[in-house]
């Protein structure tokens, strides 16, 4: 949800100052203008960079594909190669494909089965033409938190500069782009309790990132990105940027405890519950277990007055399991039973009270109804089983 | 100016959580109450009055901004 204090902030650019920030002529504009300036030192302070150094575009999928795009168009003269992970985001994976189909070459890195990448895979993933790492900090379906520290000093040994996608991460755990060297990220709105249809993407300037722009027009953005800027809802991404930093800490810790919470009820009620992901190096608010026996979809289906999904929006609408849990290496059945809970700024101690409940009930019932459960409960080996064709 | 008594402090106290009660939405309410009281909690013991101003005046910008969606 978006907060309160990010709407309040946004009220009078959607009413009376409605200036295009780029009318250079009268008070309108300049109000609209100073407001959107303001709005990106706010993104800006968040990460650690400098305000020249802040896009806004429509969301992190349109600065994903800009920074991924952009910066391997730019030098495909001379760098063909990309490296990217198995576990990315679907904007950063069609964008590597697309790209694909224009002559460039791309890495997949696998993961391990925590969720995190092998540096040393990293290492070796190097070529002398590569032109763009990118690697997300926090995965959306899993959590897991990359380390994103080594791999900046990684890809600052090698030259090549390093793309993150922290639409995830921003505002929730700290992020600098200069502590982490990192020279392309991607920033959401609504990720961070903002208005949807907005994000930003920081570019760096020092060593400067070229980047050949995806929208070609008025040459707003420094060029990089034209269009006229949603003002109220650049206000908006700037106000939730600024809101989350000064609540970083009180909401890192109050989700941390719900999560454990959350966890802790559920795994001490029901066996055979796996948490996909690493459990040290991850974001506390983004949880996916997998009950063992029982079909994601009915118990979603059962859930359904709590707001849950079996993998993410953007793959919801697909009845193949997550390709990130198949990149971790689950086992397909385990991946057809997972849930991802997400946990935020507003979740109440009563909803994750209530979704515990539900959820060990439903598992609980959907397991009575199972074949294979009652197989497991007479300790047949599953994997022995010759299924018989009709 | 002795504006920040302790009474002040109260009154605004009481205002900010009558005020958030009258939130609409389960989760805009919860997290209002919930987020006052703890910021309450954690100022209680601040004794420096330009910290306590600075405070005071961010709690009546807050009221002003939950008064606006109420």
């Amino acid at each position: 949800p978006q907060d309160p204090r990010v709407l309040d902030s946004m009220l009078p650019y959607l009413t009376a100052y409605y200036g295009n920030p780029h009318s250079r002529t009268h008070a309108y504009g300049w109000e609209s203008e100073a407001a959107m300036e303001k709005a990106r030192r706010q993104v800006a302070d968040l990460v650690g960079a400098d305000s020249r150094e802040i896009i806004f575009t429509s969301g992190a999928t349109e600065s994903n594909n800009m920074a991924i795009k952009g910066v391997a168009r730019f030098y495909k003269s001379r760098k063909k190669h990309i490296i990217t992970t198995q576990t990315e985001h679907k904007c950063v994976l069609d964008s590597c494909r697309s790209l694909e189909t224009e002559g460039f070459r791309v890495t997949y890195l696998p993961v391990k089965q925590n969720g995190l990448i092998d540096l040393k895979e990293l290492e070796t993933a190097f070529q002398p033409d590569t032109s763009l790492v990118s690697v997300m900090t926090v995965n959306n379906e899993i959590g897991v938190k990359q380390p994103i520290h080594d791999i900046g000093e990684i890809c600052r040994a090698h030259k090549v500069f390093f793309h993150t996608d922290a639409a995830q991460a921003i505002g929730k755990i700290p992020m600098d782009v200069n502590d982490m060297k990192i020279d392309l990220m991607s920033i959401s709105g609504h990720k961070i309790y903002g208005p949807k249809g907005v994000g930003a993407i920081y570019v760096r300037r020092r060593p400067r990132v070229r980047l050949e722009p995806l929208q070609s027009g008025g040459g707003q953005e420094r060029g990089l990105r034209s269009g006229t800027v949603p003002t109220p809802l650049a206000v908006g991404l700037g106000a939730a940027c600024e809101v989350a930093q000064q609540e970083m800490e009180y909401d890192h810790k109050r989700i941390s405890e719900l999560a454990e919470r959350l966890v802790t009820k559920i795994m001490s009620e029901v066996p055979d519950v796996v948490m996909n992901g690493d459990k040290e190096h991850r974001y506390p608010g983004c949880i996916n277990l997998s009950f063992a026996y029982v079909e994601g979809e009915s118990l979603l289906m059962a859930l359904k007055d709590v707001a849950l999904s079996s993998g993410s929006a953007c793959t919801s609408a697909s009845l193949e399991p997550s390709y990130v849990l198949r990149a971790i290496g689950t086992d397909e059945d385990l991946a057809h039973s997972s849930i991802r809970f997400g946990i935020g700024r507003f979740t109440t101690e009563e909803e994750v009270d209530y979704t515990v409940e539900k959820c060990i009930q439903h598992v609980k019932r959907l397991r009575e109804m199972s074949p294979l459960w009652e197989m497991v409960q007479d300790g047949i080996d599953l994997k022995s089983i010759k299924w018989t064709q009709h | 100016m002795a504006a920040s008594s302790r009474a002040q402090v109260l009154r605004l106290y009481r205002a900010l959580l009558r005020e958030s009660q009258r939130f609409g939405g389960y989760n805009y309410r919860m997290y209002a109450i919930r987020r006052i009281r703890d910021a309450f909690r954690e100022n209680k013991n601040i004794k420096d009055s330009e910290k306590i101003e600075e405070l005071v005046n961010k709690a009546k910008a807050n009221l002003e901004v939950i008064h606006r969606q109420v």
